[in-house]
């Protein structure tokens, strides 16, 4: 490898969102007939660099991109596969309604005249579906493919299409083990044939297994590289964490001191695909966090509690009592309330005012005459979120979606808060929150804890997690895989957690 | 590594300060458009209305006025219903075809000897009930609303006519048909009822929790099912609404031309309120808009009618003009709310 030409540079690349600063003077060397794997936790900028690659951003100005030591110009996906670059996504990007050829060979069909030429486009896909060893054809259409299978046909697009540089997105999410040493097999089939593959994925294991070299990437920053014989656990996680916590979490509750009797408790709930077997307990006054990789679960766990998914089975205690939760009416109705990680789609009615975003949930419970609204006491509380929250706004009657970022967060947090819950779960309830929303976002759970809240805190940013929880559960692939700083339990560090959701080390019993 | 600490403060600080200069321009700004907003299409009924009287003379007295309102009285009814469907993010197809069948039952009702008013209630209740199957399929099969009611628009219409035997039906002696035909206060009845149901709507949608909920399911429906409200309540309600505007329109019909025929009448009615509450600014995808644009859209359509009728121009012509005004205005619409939150 060492001497050859890197079919890829990036070198000096920066890139700056609106308020943010998602990537600084990364760099990244790829050579051909290598299997380079990108490491970082979420949020360090593996997927805006990917992004930058494809053509789907366009970096700051000052950064470089070499093909095979030629300066290009990424600036649309169309120049990325003309540079031979093709990504294949975690979630897929098939149209199901279509044969197999005709995915792979979406926007540059084969014609004769001005007709579409099947047979060649058949042809030509059947080869190279038989380079790969597969046994679909052609005209298979996608819908009756598994997702192991449609990974091939994506695969298959990208080598019909003669890419050179091949860059897969946590491509074992959805594969079962069997098809996973498939996918290995040819990927180093893929290597032998002197493609390039930028390997993305969390999983340690499969890193060792596969990786020639490794990047990490962290807060945006390129940290180092690895090449094969250097690479440790203990090594990647240090690079991937390395930073120092600041006092900027908020615990002054104390639930180690006076640890309040059991609250809650979920036990053995699974939805039979995504959440397999998961029991806990939650105390009152305590900051339960429940922390592991993307996928792992966490966000579709809480969905079952607060019956905004159907469970398969398992059942939910609050004080010692069987909850019935159907839907989400019945959860808030008992005390159970959920916020959720994507508050633009799933959260806020965004054209709708301040004031009714507040008072959604107690509509109902403020209403005289069995459903005449009550508008001195959603003003009141209108009135009062803002000012206690320090929600920044004109007026409670202006829409919600023309607030920034943290300021939406805390109209959304505050119509749970008026319901008066018992149990709050918080799904990543600081993402996309300027940084003096997040310090007063953490003052208020630790303010809940102290008044003998349960909150559960789902949350992909360590630091956050490890700074204002109490105890933290780790998930992956569905299941809770360990816990640190409970009795008994390894205390709540980074390392720790990140070992047990990539799977390094199973956590002590 | 600076502390992060200090980082933050000052970062928090220059927020602050920024955020309050910017805050109140944009609130400014704000305040601006929800004004032009709830004035909305005020101003093109007006312009229209001055409009028609330069051409013609007669358009601005109180006797032709009259008739504009009393023209535009049943779409307003329909397009009561129709706001509601559409704020949700629904469509309801069907109204012209339940209006024909309600007309039929309140004229075979009026039949009945010395029970004659009877078909007023008959009427309301055909028409609940039919908005109800349609709210039935959406909300519990969970069948697209375009389907559902252009099904039962094709279906009701097949039921109006096997209702009356596939003829007009009359009743010279109808008992309610002071209705369609009597004045209270000086004004027609039929635009008394317009005007109750324009209210009843009003108090509806912005005094009632299911008021709310038919915003917030429109706005966002995912959001609102987290938020624990009944999605399929507000969906039943809003199509059985639509259905029972749509019955009291058939009673209003019959009452007026003391018949009803189950082939021709309510003839794409629906297309007509469709457009009534499009031009009163109501989102077509949900969760915006006001009863009160419905009603300035339905009186929009009459004047149309009504004055080129009185300018004298020929029927083909108002077909194509009264096209024109409609993708007009809320081509204009689009154009001044142009920035806006709104999609």
């Amino acid at each position: 490898m060492v001497g050859s030409t890197p079919i890829l540079e990036m070198k000096d690349i920066s890139k700056t969102f609106p308020g943010v600063k998602a990537l600084t003077n990364v760099k990244l060397t790829v050579y051909p007939g290598e299997i380079h794997a990108l490491m970082g936790e979420n949020g360090a900028g593996k997927s805006t660099l990917m992004k930058i690659l494809s053509g789907a951003y366009q970096a700051d100005p000052g950064g470089e991109i070499l093909i095979s030591g030629q300066h290009v110009t990424i600036n649309g996906p169309l120049a990325a596969r003309q540079h031979g670059i093709s990504i294949i996504y975690q979630e897929l990007s098939l149209a199901p309604n279509l044969t197999v050829a005709e995915n792979m060979l979406l926007g540059r069909e084969h014609t004769s005249g001005p007709m579409v030429d099947r047979r060649s486009m058949e042809k030509a896909c059947q080869d190279v579906l038989g380079r790969l060893g597969v046994h679909f054809r052609a005209t298979t259409k996608v819908s009756e493919l598994s997702m192991a299978e449609r990974q091939l046909v994506e695969i298959a697009r990208a080598l019909i299409a003669n890419s050179r540089i091949l860059v897969m997105d946590e491509p074992t999410t959805s594969l079962s083990s069997r098809e996973t040493e498939t996918l290995f097999a040819l990927v180093r089939q893929l290597r032998a044939e002197g493609l390039a593959i930028i390997y993305i994925s969390h999983r340690m294991a499969e890193i060792y297994e596969l990786a020639d070299r490794v990047s990490v990437l962290r807060d945006g920053s390129y940290v180092g590289t690895l090449v094969a014989e250097e690479i440790s656990a203990e090594r990647l996680v240090q690079m991937m964490v390395g930073r120092d916590l600041s006092s900027f979490y908020k615990k002054e509750h104390d639930a180690h001191q006076s640890r309040g009797p059991i609250l809650f408790e979920v036990r053995n709930v699974s939805d039979g695909v995504r959440v397999r077997d998961c029991s806990f307990q939650l105390h009152e006054g305590e900051v339960l966090g429940i922390a592991g990789l993307v996928g792992a679960g966490r966000t579709e766990l809480a969905r079952l509690i607060y019956g905004a998914d159907p469970r398969a089975h398992g059942e939910i205690l609050l004080q010692g009592k069987r909850l019935s939760i159907n839907a989400p009416e019945d959860a808030i109705g008992s005390g159970v309330v959920y916020l959720t990680e994507d508050r633009k789609h799933l959260g806020l009615f965004l054209d709708l005012t301040v004031r009714v975003n507040v008072n959604v949930n107690v509509l109902g419970r403020d209403a005289r005459m069995g459903g005449v609204l009550n508008l001195k006491a959603a003003r009141d509380r209108a009135a009062a979120a803002i000012r206690s929250l320090a929600i920044r706004v004109a007026g409670d009657v202006v829409p919600v979606g023309s607030l920034s970022g943290g300021n939406q967060q805390k109209v959304l947090l505050s119509r749970l808060l008026e319901t008066k819950p018992k149990v709050l779960i918080l799904d990543e309830p600081t993402r996309g929150v300027d940084i003096g929303a997040k310090s007063e976002i953490y003052r208020l759970i630790d303010n809940l804890a102290r008044n003998g809240v349960g909150v559960i805190v789902i949350s992909s940013e360590l630091p956050e997690i490890v700074g204002i929880c109490d105890r933290v559960l780790v998930m992956r692939e569905g299941r809770i895989e360990g816990e640190v700083g409970g009795a008994g339990h390894p205390p709540v560090t980074q390392e720790n957690i990140i070992s047990i959701a990539t799977g390094v080390r199973e956590a002590a019993e | 590594m600076t502390s992060p600490n200090d980082t933050s403060a000052s970062i928090q600080a220059t927020g602050a300060a920024g955020v309050d200069a910017a805050s109140q321009s944009k609130q400014r700004r704000l305040a601006w458009r929800s004004t032009l907003q709830a004035i909305g299409m005020l101003p093109v009924l007006i312009i229209l209305g001055v409009v028609f009287e330069l051409m013609s003379g007669r358009f601005m007295s109180f006797q032709n006025l009259s008739i504009v309102m009393q023209q535009a009285s049943i779409n307003t009814v329909l397009a009561a219903g129709m706001t509601f469907v559409i704020l949700t993010g629904g469509i309801d197809l069907s109204v012209g075809s339940i209006l024909a069948a309600a007309a039929m039952v309140a004229i075979l009702g009026s039949l009945i000897p010395e029970w004659g008013m009877l078909g007023i209630p008959a009427a309301l209740l055909a028409g609940l009930g039919f908005g109800l199957l349609n709210g039935a399929l959406v909300a519990f099969a969970k069948l697209p609303p375009f389907i559902v009611t252009l099904g039962s628009l094709t279906a009701v219409r097949g039921v109006a006519r096997l209702l009356g035997g596939d003829t007009t039906q009359f009743n010279p002696q109808l008992p309610f048909a002071f209705i369609g035909n009597g004045t209270l206060f000086g004004l027609p009845w039929l635009v008394w009822i317009a005007f109750a149901v324009v209210i009843i709507s009003w108090f509806i949608l912005r005094r009632t929790v299911l008021g709310v909920h038919i915003y917030a399911v429109g706005g966002n429906p995912d959001a609102a099912r987290l938020s624990g409200i009944k999605v399929w309540a507000v969906l039943l309600f809003v199509y059985a609404f639509s259905g029972l505007a749509a019955g009291l329109g058939g009673v209003m019909s019959a009452a007026r031309l003391f018949a009803a025929n189950g082939l021709q009448l309510g003839q794409s009615y629906e297309l007509d309120a469709i457009a009534a509450v499009i031009l009163g600014g109501t989102s077509f995808v949900g969760g915006i808009g006001s009863i009160w644009g419905t009603l300035i859209g339905a009186l929009i359509i009459a004047i149309l009618t009504n004055g080129l009728i009185l300018v004298g121009v020929s029927d083909i012509w108002q077909f194509i003009i009264k096209g024109l005004v409609i993708i007009g205005a809320v081509a204009l619409d689009r154009y001044r709310l142009k920035g806006s939150a709104r999609t």
